[in-house]
């Protein structure tokens, strides 16, 4: 008993035009995306240059507050700062990464001091983000679906107060703990640097060096940000298991554990995604305080140095290069969705 | 045999404001090839009668009495037997228009789950030949299956929900509303769909509607709910016409007939809502809203009676007791 | 009785429904009660230890002394009572995290509305400049402003706001849009009500409540904030703050001293007041929006 294609007809939607398209889909959307990814990233270019000269004060003492600069140097920045800010504004966008200009403390170019650090930052904000998302969303899948379980209440319980910390402090907690060493505690770990001096770091001993020096300040950032990730995904589960979808596909006679990873779990991480992504600003944050408490020399680290000089230069350079790598990561976010959800394509 | 037999069936939700009697001791049966429809109001209880035929209720209930399916009881089941008669024996069209279908997954995809599931198709690639198949036996072009659902219209996604609801052959449909939410036109071409299944396949098909004129068309019999009680069940002609209880003539009167213009005077509608099914009134429930209330209909709750060969109603107006 | 004496009343019953639901989120008294017990440490912070307790020159105590019957909770690097300094600290925390706030709500929440009720271009650019600056990573800007603007108690406090405004505004826009689409707003436009009118009497009331509820949750992150750029030494240089201590822990080397009574009380105090707001904030929620029982 088929029905007649003609009835069927009138109240199609033109779903076949949109199926075909479903590969470009993606592509254009990208390409939108960066599009107005540029606009935010010309917004960003034009705040750093106004905010460190548009504020009160004398922009002379601003940039030598401390520190005693010699006479050409101060020659030439008097200079600098005397032609009119619309002539300024030019040059910076000419030059907006400032690639020339010197830093104030270390003498040298910005970017070359910003290049000697970038590595180390990389490394541990990366290592931390993975093992966050992994251990943070499968908690929250965990607590999410057995609601009200014993895992639940306990693992919410230690997520909102992981979620309270400073990450900094639970960094110096876990260094008195485990690099001093206080009552039964073990003082096994490194207090701080990425490497014993005078190790071959590309041998199998520096390597295993690196990674003992690089546990605790990993620990420190993986245990602060998975409790976002953890509370995230599990609110996201929850309401994703009051889906009508969901007693179809039990309705079929589908398992339990194949119910949550093939239909419920796709659809909740959607927004846990957008947030890994959109994290990155907070991220940032917490590397500059946990690089600082663990010696950990990359731009975090440098960023604290920068502010006590103050080195103007340094910290415009640093505030554009996060800014910029926000603007990246919210992009990708909204791509990494995309490509997941059909609904957003069309 | 007996297609499916519900004996006695009660379900209980557990809440934070104390247990609420969804479903209280309701019996039904229903012959394989012939179609049964269950009228009533929301919180009638009857969307949990469906959920109950395959134990989905939520984990906070409590479900008592028999669900026979060809003469085994589902509620006494083990997991593994259940998740094999789930689908294969009797499965649900839910209300496709609303949420239903998995955003992120291909309509295809969906329809040939349960096929690879229950053995039907041995390969992905099988699986999804038969769900093309599937969507052109109800109407839906086979290229339909590398659409999304929100791609679709309603009308579609209902007709989805039944392509999937045949997937492994079942010798029982039930259709939780199949058709609100739906145009008129569409409407018609859904049921007409169903209807079509009983006659070609033999299934038996339960259709769950508040809309009596949707169910007087399609079934052969039709049982009312209210407050969670079978109150009036029949051959549907009879139920309609001579309705012996007084909601269920209250509720056929709700729809007017065009052309009569003795209709067009008499009045519609029942005064106050249904009860909340936590907080139900003594003896009969229904005796607060209706017109023939006497006063042992406060004090006394009434079972089905017989009223006439093969129809029962539970009003204290009908003379003979049903012999148990 | 008058318009004005219905909506009062009004008011005052829909506050006393929400006591009775809020009463039985139990994390939340929770929250509640640990806030009070904070409150009051604020409050009473000079009647419990004399302001000269917190002088470097007139410590009494020995330098990084661990706990004893004088120093319940040891001295820090100057001889000084870390308990006082842990009290006195409170005020700091309590005071920047809700003046920042109030700056944060009331900027978010204005820029939030007009953004969601001015359709066409006004309404977008707030929209395009909210996105932006919700892009902008937190701790850079602030110490960006912070370094420029100098470290006073004052300037601490114009920074947290003006960094955290962005956030409550996306979410007082969304409100906004839904509010704006209900029917009786359509009634009052067409009845004659003008921008103001609109927004102030019918748009901010409905959307009052679930910023309320964010707002806890801002105060637990601008306190967060707070300890933050102190620890990194842009707070107030003249008063004594939980992160201006961990901030004088570290770099006395109190880690490698092993003087954890320095450490953790401040860092105890930081959990606890953020816990206690979270708590708060997610037991608002659920009495606001019930979907999650």
């Amino acid at each position: 008993m088929t029905l007649a294609p003609a009835d069927v007809a009138p109240q199609e939607p033109s779903a076949a035009a949109r199926s075909g398209r479903g590969r470009g889909g993606l592509a254009s959307y990208a390409g939108r995306r960066l599009l107005s990814g540029v606009g935010t990233m010309f917004f960003v270019l034009v705040f750093n240059f106004f905010l460190f000269r548009l504020l009160p004060g004398d922009p002379i003492a601003l940039y030598t507050r401390g520190r005693n600069m010699d006479r050409d140097q101060l020659r030439e920045l008097r200079r600098n700062l005397n032609q009119p800010i619309g002539t300024q504004f030019i040059d910076y966008l000419r030059n907006p990464f400032s690639s020339g200009v010197d830093s104030t403390q270390f003498s040298r170019p910005v970017w070359d001091v910003i290049g000697d650090y970038v590595w180390p930052t990389v490394v541990l904000l990366s290592t931390a983000t993975v093992l966050s998302a992994v251990i943070g969303i499968a908690i929250g899948i965990r607590g999410g679906w057995k609601r009200g379980s014993t895992f639940d209440r306990t693992s919410t319980g230690i997520t909102l107060t992981l979620y309270a910390m400073p990450e900094f402090w639970l960094g110096m907690v876990l260094l008195i703990l485990f690099s001093t060493g206080i009552g039964p505690f073990p003082g096994i770990f490194p207090s701080g640097g990425t490497i014993t001096p005078g190790l071959d770091p590309w041998s199998l001993k520096g390597i295993l060096d690196q990674l003992w020096h690089l546990a605790l300040p990993a620990a420190t950032l993986t245990l602060a940000y998975l409790a976002e990730y953890a509370l995230v995904m599990r609110s996201s589960l929850v309401d994703e298991t009051r889906q009508d979808y969901l007693v179809t596909a039990r309705a079929k006679g589908l398992m339990d554990k194949l119910v949550r990873r093939r239909h419920a779990v796709p659809n909740a991480l959607l927004p846990t995604i957008t947030l890994v992504f959109l994290n990155i600003g907070f991220v940032v944050s917490g590397a500059i305080t946990v690089e600082t408490v663990f010696s950990w020399p990359g731009l975090g680290l440098l960023s604290y140095e920068a502010i006590r000089g103050p080195d103007v230069p340094l910290l415009q350079a640093i505030f554009l290069l996060f800014s910029l790598a926000v603007v990246v990561a919210n992009i990708v976010a909204d791509v990494v969705v995309a490509a997941v959800d059909p609904r957003v394509r069309t | 045999m007996t297609l499916l037999q519900l004996d006695d069936v009660s379900v209980t939700y557990r809440t934070a404001d104390g247990p609420v009697p969804a479903v209280r001791g309701v019996s039904l049966d229903l012959e394989a090839g012939s179609t049964l429809g269950v009228a009533g109001e929301s919180g009638s209880g009857k969307s949990t009668v469906a959920a109950t035929v395959l134990r989905l209720n939520p984990a906070s209930s409590t479900v008592t009495g028999r669900v026979l399916l060809d003469g085994e009881d589902v509620l006494k089941m083990s997991f593994g037997q259940l998740r094999a008669v789930r689908w294969a024996e009797a499965s649900i069209v839910f209300q496709g228009a609303l949420h239903s279908l998995n955003p992120l997954q291909k309509i295809g995809r969906q329809v040939a789950e349960p096929v690879l599931l229950h053995g039907q198709a041995d390969t992905r690639r099988g699986a999804e030949a038969m769900a093309r198949e599937l969507l052109g036996q109800v109407g839906l072009p086979p290229r339909l299956a590398s659409s999304y659902p929100h791609q679709l219209s309603g009308g579609q996604k209902q007709r989805v929900m039944i392509a999937m609801a045949l997937a492994c052959g079942p010798r029982l449909i039930i259709a939780d509303e199949p058709t609100t939410a739906l145009d008129v036109m569409v409407q018609a071409q859904v049921l007409d769909l169903l209807t079509g299944l009983v006659r070609d396949l033999g299934v038996g098909l339960v259709v769950i509607s508040h809309d009596l004129s949707v169910l007087g068309t399609t079934c052969d019999r039709l049982a009312v709910m209210y407050a969670g009680r079978v109150v009036e069940e029949g051959p549907s002609a009879d139920v309609l016409a001579r309705a012996r209880h007084p909601y269920t003539r209250a509720l056929s009167a709700a729809y007017p007939t065009i052309g009569d213009p003795a209709a067009r005077f008499s009045p519609r509608g029942l005064p106050g809502d249904p009860p909340w099914p936590g907080d139900l009134p003594a003896g009969c429930p229904f005796h607060p809203r209706c017109p023939e209330a006497v006063d042992v209909c406060r004090t006394e709750d009434v079972r089905l009676r017989l009223a006439a060969p093969g129809h029962q109603a539970a009003c204290v107006h009908v003379a003979a007791e049903v012999a148990t | 009785m008058s318009a004005r004496a219905v909506r009062r009343a009004r008011r005052r019953a829909a506050l006393g429904r929400f006591w009775a639901s809020f009463r039985r989120e139990r994390a939340g008294l929770v929250g509640l009660a640990v806030l009070a017990v904070f409150v009051l440490l604020a409050l009473t912070a000079p009647l419990l230890f004399s302001p000269d307790q917190l002088k470097v020159t007139e410590a009494t105590g020995d330098v990084l002394a661990p706990p004893t019957a004088g120093f319940p909770l040891g001295t820090d690097e100057s001889g000084r009572s870390v308990l006082a300094l842990v009290v006195w600290g409170t005020r700091v925390s309590l005071l920047v995290g809700v003046a920042a706030t109030v700056i944060s709500m009331a900027i978010g929440t204005f820029v939030g509305i007009s953004s969601g009720h001015y359709r066409g271009v006004p309404g977008s650019v707030l929209e395009r400049l909210t996105d932006w600056f919700l892009v902008i990573p937190f701790l850079p800007l602030a110490i960006a402003l912070a370094t420029v603007l100098g470290s006073s108690l004052l300037n601490v406090i114009v920074v947290i706001g003006v960094t955290s405004w962005p956030g409550t505004a996306r979410l007082v826009r969304a409100q906004t849009l839904s509010v704006e689409a209900r029917p009786y707003l359509e009634r009052a436009r067409v009845l004659g009500g003008g921008h103001w009118h609109q927004m102030s009497r019918h748009v901010l009331p409905n959307v009052m409540p679930l910023v309320l509820a964010n707002t806890t949750l801002t105060v637990a992150i601008a306190i967060l904030s707070e300890t933050t750029l102190s620890f990194l030494g842009l707070g107030d240089p003249f008063r004594v703050s939980w992160g201006s201590m961990l901030d004088s822990a570290f770099s006395t080397g109190a880690i490698s001293a092993g003087a954890w009574w320095y450490l953790l009380p401040p860092g105890l105090c930081v959990v606890a007041v953020v816990l206690a707001f979270t708590l708060v904030g997610r037991a608002m929620e659920n009495v606001l929006d019930p979907r999650e029982r």
